[in-house]
């Protein structure tokens, strides 16, 4: 950032980006409402209780879910806990560094979170084993390769190991691992649309270049009926351009959602 | 009956506010010695204080941007900000993301290219809280860094929007947050009511959406109206010694 040479790059890259998309193009060719090629691959791991990894172009997520037994937080004792983190694995990026969870991987967990606290799709209140034990849901995310849009791939990548996961048998209060009680089955799925802004031009699904020089970016978390999230993160917005960008989130959730 | 049935019984706001009414506010700035510009804030059951220093150089020196001033926020909660436990102390994840959207509000607002090579710090530290505690920290922020002299395109209001009792509703209350349907936290850049801040989790459709913004709109207007008067007092009033928790 400190380095004059980057600075002109980024700007003669923000040059390009807003010619083009002046032209009503993009870099890959795609149109401003578009999403890259989109993939779900259920079960990629099988010590977990569920698990996926969404592709968006070439960006990658798995996320899986572990359930354990637990004690339940001393203002919910008969709520099951659900607990989402994200990692962003070293070799996913060259610029991700090793260390605790920063800014950005805290902010993706929270907003994936949010997203599936908002829909109610985990049903937290039948998580109940007895008095002082409940069962804990942990989501992670791994990054597993950044090529931009890592909030919509881990949305996705969470949503389709929600809906794979199967949640393990309890006898006498006991967990018993490997045997299966029921599937969660989520009734809704929330889904991520993330909008970056360059220059006068909004465009869905970013690519990392898009990302590096854009002037604002908006995270919209639709269900079928509802916005259950939102996000701004850097620059300004209008009132006009957050409801149109709701609009366009709603339609592409619809598509979305037939991936899973 | 229900614990939220009773907190929402009769379609009224378990305060008796009226949907679109503020809880009261208190605002002051300057009062802390050290800091370049500091506010003081009382919104309800909140309490915030903010300092700032700066612009100043940024360090380390690797992360000096040659064409403008980075904005650095720090919020963080009291230990013993909330009612019903002992919290823990420094960073959290909910720290951390909230100090994150803050900035990403603010530094649209400061003109960072003025002072290329430095670093504008904020520091928001929340003694009490009772919801609404980011919207509260953006609105003393905004006050602070006016106090501090720093030149902004526009004064930055926080206000909480959202959905408790099937109603739309502004300022939502510790209880509306937590047992309400929806919660959109907002700031707005005052002249023309840009969204500098914008979360929201729960359940609304478009049109509640749009309802919820324009009830953000006029909030605005009115907090607007006493961050200027709490900074016009400094110059107009004999400043007062005692600082009062």
């Amino acid at each position: 950032m400190g380095d004059i040479k980057d600075l002109i790059m980024k700007e003669g890259r923000r040059n390009v980006l807003m010619n083009m998309l002046g032209k009503g193009e993009r870099l890959d060719g795609r149109d401003f409402n578009e999403y890259r090629p989109i993939s779900v691959q259920k079960g990629v791991a099988d010590t977990a209780e569920g698990s996926a990894v969404a592709q968006i172009g070439n960006t990658k997520v798995l996320a899986a879910v572990k359930i354990t037994s637990a004690t339940p937080f001393p203002d919910r004792p008969e709520e099951g806990i659900f607990i989402t983190s994200a990692e962003f694995l070293q070799l996913a990026d060259p610029t991700f560094e090793g260390g605790p969870p920063r800014e950005d991987a805290i902010e993706l967990a929270r907003v994936v979170d949010r997203g599936i606290r908002s829909a109610e799709i985990i049903d937290t209140g039948s998580f109940f084993i007895e008095e002082g034990k409940v069962l804990a849901l942990f989501l992670d995310l791994y990054v597993l390769d950044n090529r931009g849009n890592l909030m919509d791939t881990a949305g996705l990548a969470a949503a389709a190991a929600l809906k794979d996961t199967k949640i393990p048998k309890v006898e006498d209060g006991q967990l018993i691992m490997g045997e299966v009680d029921r599937d969660l089955n989520p009734p809704e799925i929330p889904v991520p649309t993330t909008f970056v802004k360059i220059g006068h031009y909004w465009v869905v699904d970013p690519l990392k270049d898009e990302e590096n020089v854009a002037d604002s970016r908006l995270t919209i978390t639709t269900t079928s009926k509802h916005v259950c999230t939102m996000q701004k993160a850097q620059g300004v917005l209008a009132k006009e351009e957050l409801l149109n960008n709701i609009n366009i989130s709603f339609n592409i959730g619809k598509d979305i959602r037939k991936y899973l | 009956m229900s614990k939220k049935e009773e907190v929402f019984k009769d379609g009224k706001r378990p305060d008796g506010r009226a949907n679109d009414e503020l809880r009261p506010m208190k605002m002051k700035v300057g009062i802390l010695s050290n800091a370049d510009g500091s506010s003081y804030l009382e919104w309800g059951g909140n309490k915030v204080i903010c300092g700032v220093y700066g612009p100043r150089e940024a360090i380390p020196k690797h992360s000096q941007d040659p064409k403008k001033s980075l904005v650095k926020v720090k919020y963080s909660m009291s230990t013993f900000a909330s009612k019903e436990e002992h919290g823990r102390a420094g960073p959290s994840r909910r720290s951390n993301e909230i100090s994150k959207v803050i900035k990403e509000a603010l530094e649209n607002m400061v003109f960072t290219e003025k002072y290329p090579r430095t670093q504008i710090d904020v520091f928001v530290d929340v003694l009490q809280a009772e919801g609404g505690t980011r919207v509260a920290s953006i609105t003393a922020a905004a006050l602070a860094l006016a106090d501090a002299g720093i030149p902004m395109k526009d004064m930055c209001c926080g206000v909480a929007v959202g959905k408790a009792g099937d109603q739309i509703i502004v300022d939502l209350g510790k209880e509306e947050d937590n047992l309400g349907q929806s919660d959109m936290p907002l700031a707005l850049s005052n002249r023309d009511k840009n969204i500098l801040l914008l979360q929201m989790d729960g359940l609304l459709t478009l049109e509640e959406i749009e309802k919820a913004i324009e009830l953000a709109e006029k909030a605005s207007d009115k907090i607007h109206e006493m961050q200027k008067k709490a900074i016009n007092s400094v110059y107009t009033e004999e400043p007062e010694e005692v600082f009062t928790m």
